[in-house]
Order: structure tokens, then C-alpha cells, then sequence
């Protein structure tokens, strides 16, 4: 009996998570012109226009950039942070901590907001500039708890070993610590550029005119044109993370670090 | 000839804070000299060995290794190598890079890395081994990889820290006489931390044992092994029977000192190995409580008026089983004197 209400409620979930994704998806391989489910026939038509629309291309080439930039920045700063805190009794450690994860917790609507009214607004920076801080900071915390876990499974022992054989500490970090946690990086890089390629709310505050991420776009045109396009593409940014985070977990196992 | 101040630690302090971990120790270590340094977990014997390495900076005191002060030289630059008790290997590093990377960092490289990495890793048994990851290695192998990455850039002196604590028994014999075998072949200033007295005894030429951060006693171990001079040592050596002597005589057994024994009369304790305490005759009774049999030897566990006390006989002598009442005698030809109990 128990039994057959486990099953009963995963089915429940599974239709729950997958359900809308299917009927996107099935949308998308629709032969009409508007956005419907069931499909009207049967073409692939709507997946091949995605890659015709200019403003796409153009939002989905800086969302890379974006996602790529700010992962990155992510990192340089996220990997010393994780450093220190692992290996160091920091002042205020505990503080630190909770102030570098906050991001994580606050809504990111508010962080969005919070980030236009009381820094790109009052520093008048540039969309992409505000918008590669604020993503940034959203990516920052996955990076330093990400790094953290691979930095607890290298004994600091090791360091001292590389020190008495000669290294300097720097020269220890780089050639030790580094070259080990490498698969964390790697599996940091993966969710921060999920995460900034995906992100909308923080970005809704600081989009601006002609520069626009892709989920951003997608939004609005969505206001204006009611094509399965916007199935069609949604399903094929679907699928590419997906396939991202299944290649991730083959390689790298990304399923420890989370 | 060989340096007899090689190494030379005076008036070490160090402490945290409030805690004092070890308290004005000096030792002074000589040139190819295997000191061995013994104590419980916690009397300052790591703490002292990571100071030396340049892991820790001193509080107070300096260390001099080979007439040059190095107390304020950083790690990297003492020449003094480490066996870690984790053995530490680079666990992206096969075993060759590992062995090769002090080399490397020496700017060797061509024929002479190859041939001092092939050097060390016969020295210590790993030939074929050398694209294996350390994970890829059981811990013996691995400790073997971790000497030879020390030894390989010829240190002034070398540290070991519990290097046999992560092996199993069988191995620990087979790695102490191969600790032995290198000792004696590269001529290298070692110093063992161990917190075992049967491998501090058969390793080091000499002992010093620790507690509470001081040196409680430091000599060969046939020093310490024989005339141990103070309880705590005597139980590390083994003296596991220790009786006060008071004016009037052994503590529990008043009466018990007579005049042919006003030798022992100075001392403030006597100790006795199990094996001393002869069992089934003599002025002592008492109780057995416990008997357990080792092969060739029984262990006893007797009670008496002077305490608890431990007896070992040959299994061939008489048996005696628990609750039988016992005569015994503790003697005075075989106990050693200490200054303190």
C-alpha cells in the first residue's frame, strides 16, 4: 500500500517537473504559427527559424559573454576566498561566510534592484558593466562553496610538503593546490555559467537599450510575437544545459561538489 | 670529526596563547645521529618537530643546524625534510613527479633528475611504479614514495612524524628495518617522532623522551630501557610496578626495607618490570585477581598491600588461578632506583 503511494506521488512529481518541458517542447514542433499545445501537424520548421532571428543571435551571443565573463571574474575572486577561509582562522570567518552565501538566500529580484538603485544608477555605469557585476555576484557564492568542497579533500599536509621541498607558499598553491582542485573549478564553472545563462530577475533591472541577455529577449518578444519560436528556442536552451550538466557529471562527477 | 652540536635546539619555547606546548627544551643532535623523540600524544614532540622544520615559528629560544642559525630561515630554505605521518603526496603527481619535484624546484632536470629519481625509488624497493598515482599505491608503498621525495634532495636533516603509525604490524617491522638500512646507508641527521617506545628502541641510537612540553629524559635506549629515573619513563620503559618508598619503608609494606636494603633507601620510588616479580614464594602476599595467558608467559594481576600489582612467569613454572592467595617477592637486585615517582 505504502508502496503504491510512493509510486503514485514520484509519478505526481515527475509529470510536475516534466510535464510543462514536454509541452513546450511539443509546441515547438508545431507547423502553424501560433504558440498552442496540442501542436497543430508536425514540422521542424520553428526549430530552424530560431536560428534566423537576428535578435536572438545577438542576445544569445552576449549572454555567453556575459555567462562566460562573470563566471570567470567569479572564480578569480571565489577561488582566494575559499582559499583563505579553508586554510586560515580569518577573522570574522563565520561573518564572511554568511555574507559571501547571502546571494544565495536574498531573492535575486531584490539583489537586482538593490544593485540598480544604490550602484550602476548612482555610479552611472554601463548596462554591460552593471550587468557583469551583477552576475558576478550571483555566481560568486557557487564558486566559493564549490571550491570550498574540493579544497576539504586536499590536506593542507600536502601544502607544507611542497614548502619543505622548496616551494614558496605562492609557488606551493600553484603547483599543488591548483592542479587539485581543478575538477572543482571546472565544476564551478559549469553551474555559475548555468546559473548567469539562465538568470532573469537580476537582470530585468539591468538590461538596457540593445543590450539585452537571451532569457530577457525571449521575454519580451514574447509581449509581441506568439510563434512557437519561442518553444522552439526554449527547448534547445533546455537541452543544451542538460547536456551540460550530463557531460559534467560524467567527467567531472559534479554531483559531489553540490 | 662528526659534529657533536649538528643540530642544536636551545631553550625552545612555544606557546599558544596561554598554552605553553613545549617549555625550554634544548637538545643538542650529532651529525648522523638517529634521535629518537618518545611521548605520549600531546607532550609537545610534534609541536617541536614542526618548529624545527619551520612550520611553526618559535616563541622564544633558537635552533642552530650545522653551525648555522636558522631560526628565522623560512621552510623552504632549511633544507630539512619532513616524512609526514599522512606521508602528504601530490595526489595529481605519479609517483616519479613526486619524487622529482624537490629536483625540479632545484632547477635539475635531463640526466641528472632522471638518474637521482631512479636512485631513490630503487633505494626504497618502487621500481615499475613510477606512472602510478598515489591513490593507485597501498600505504606502505605510498610511505616508501613519501622517504624517497624527501630523501632524494639530500637534507641537512630529516624529520619523521609517526612514519609507521598508518601501517599495519607486519609491515611496521619490515619499514623499521628498512628506516634502519637507509639510516645508515645516506649517513643522514634524522630525527623519528614516535609515541612508541619499542620502535623508538630498536631505531635511534638515542632517546629523548618527552612530557608535558620538557624533556623528562633524554640517553641511549639502554639508559632509559635499564635505569629509567622517574615513574613516568619507567611505565613508558615498561616498569609497570612503582612503589613509594616512605621513611619507613616501600609504601603499603611497612617494615619492608631492612638494613641489607639501605641501598635503595635514597631513592624516592623502585620500580619493577613484570617479569622481576617472582612469583609463589618471598615476605610479600597477596591475591590473584587476574590471569592471562600470552603463550609463553602468563600475565598476572595481583592484588596486595602495596597496590595492584602486574606479574609475568613462564607458562612452565606453577599456575595460579584467580582468587588463590599468593606469596611473592620484589627484588631489590632487579628494581631500578628513580628520583621521583
Amino acid at each position: 500500500m505504502m508502496r503504491m503511494l510512493g509510486f503514485a506521488a514520484l509519478g505526481l512529481a515527475l509529470i510536475f517537473l516534466l510535464g510543462p518541458f514536454l509541452i513546450i517542447a511539443g509546441a515547438g514542433f508545431s507547423s502553424g504559427d501560433l504558440l498552442v499545445f496540442p501542436p497543430q501537424g508536425f514540422s521542424l520548421r520553428w526549430y530552424g527559424a530560431v536560428f534566423e532571428i537576428e535578435r536572438f543571435r545577438e542576445s544569445f551571443v552576449l549572454s555567453m559573454q556575459l555567462a562566460v565573463g562573470s563566471t570567470v571574474l567569479a572564480l578569480l575572486l571565489g577561488v582566494p576566498a575559499a582559499y583563505a577561509m579553508a586554510r586560515y582562522q580569518v577573522p570574522g570567518g563565520e561573518w564572511i561566510r554568511t555574507i559571501v552565501t547571502a546571494p544565495v538566500i536574498v531573492p535575486a529580484i531584490i539583489a537586482g534592484l538593490a544593485l540598480l538603485r544604490y550602484t550602476v544608477i548612482p555610479l552611472g555605469l554601463p548596462v554591460m558593466a552593471a550587468l557583469v557585476l551583477g552576475h558576478t555576484a550571483l555566481v560568486a557564492p557557487y564558486a566559493v562553496r564549490v571550491v570550498t568542497v574540493s579544497l576539504t579533500h586536499l590536506r593542507p599536509d600536502v601544502e607544507e610538503a611542497a614548502v619543505l621541498l622548496g616551494a614558496t607558499r605562492t609557488g606551493a598553491f600553484f603547483k599543488v593546490v591548483l592542479p587539485n582542485i581543478r575538477n572543482g573549478m571546472m565544476a564551478a564553472f559549469i553551474l555559475g555559467f548555468i546559473t548567469s545563462f539562465n538568470q532573469v530577475p537580476v537582470s530585468l533591472f539591468l538590461t538596457g537599450p540593445g543590450v539585452t541577455t537571451l532569457p530577457i529577449d525571449m521575454l519580451a518578444a514574447m509581449e509581441f510575437v506568439y510563434d512557437p519560436s519561442i518553444a522552439a528556442l526554449s527547448t534547445l536552451l533546455a537541452l543544451m544545459s542538460v547536456s551540460i550538466v550530463l557531460i559534467a557529471e560524467r567527467v567531472l562527477g559534479l554531483s559531489r561538489y553540490v | 670529526m662528526s659534529d657533536p652540536e649538528y643540530l642544536a635546539l636551545r631553550n625552545i619555547t612555544i606557546a599558544y596563547g596561554k598554552t605553553v606546548a613545549v617549555n625550554d627544551v634544548s637538545i643538542s643532535v650529532p651529525q648522523g645521529e638517529l634521535l629518537a623523540l618518545l611521548g605520549p600524544s600531546g607532550c609537545g614532540k610534534t609541536t617541536l618537530m614542526r618548529a624545527i622544520a619551520g612550520l611553526l615559528p618559535l616563541t622564544t629560544g633558537s635552533i642552530a643546524l650545522n653551525k648555522r642559525d636558522i631560526t628565522r630561515v623560512p621552510a623552504n630554505k632549511r633544507e630539512v625534510g619532513l616524512v609526514f605521518q599522512s606521508y602528504a603526496l601530490f595526489p595529481h603527481l605519479s609517483v616519479f613527479e613526486n619524487v622529482a619535484f624537490g629536483l625540479r624546484l632545484r632547477k635539475i632536470s635531463g640526466d641528472q633528475l632522471q638518474q637521482r629519481v631512479d636512485g631513490a625509488i630503487a633505494m626504497v624497493g618502487l621500481q615499475g611504479f613510477e606512472r602510478r598515482l598515489p591513490k593507485e599505491l597501498s600505504g606502505g608503498q605510498q610511505q616508501r614514495v613519501a622517504l624517497a621525495r624527501s630523501v632524494v634532495v639530500r637534507p641537512s636533516l630529516l624529520l619523521l612524524d609517526e612514519p609507521l603509525s598508518n601501517l599495519d604490524a607486519r609491515l611496521r617491522l619490515e619499514m623499521r628495518s628498512e628506516l634502519h638500512r637507509l639510516h645508515r646507508d645516506l649517513g643522514v641527521t634524522m630525527i623519528y617522532v614516535t609515541h612508541d617506545q619499542t620502535e623508538a628502541l630498536a631505531l635511534a641510537d638515542r632517546i629523548v623522551v618527552m612530557r608535558d612540553g620538557c624533556v623528562a629524559q633524554s640517553g641511549t635506549p639502554e639508559d632509559l630501557y635499564e635505569r629509567p629515573t622517574s615513574g613516568f619513563v619507567a611505565r613508558f620503559m615498561g616498569f609497570e610496578n612503582i612503589l613509594s618508598v616512605t621513611p619507613e619503608g616501600l609504601a603499603g609494606e611497612p617494615g619492608r626495607l631492612d638494613a641489607a636494603t639501605s641501598s635503595v633507601r635514597d631513592a624516592r620510588a623502585l620500580a619493577w618490570r613484570p617479569q622481576n616479580v617472582v612469583l609463589g614464594q618471598g615476605p610479600f602476599s597477596g591475591r590473584v585477581v587476574g590471569a592471562s595467558y600470552q603463550g609463553e608467559t602468563t600475565e598476572y594481576l595481583i592484588d596486595s598491600a602495596a597496590g595492584m600489582l602486574k606479574a609475568q612467569s613462564p607458562v612452565v613454572s606453577q599456575r595460579f588461578a584467580p582468587g588463590d592467595a599468593i606469596n611473592f617477592d620484589l627484588p631489590f637486585d632487579r628494581a631500578v632506583k628513580l628520583a621521583e615517582s
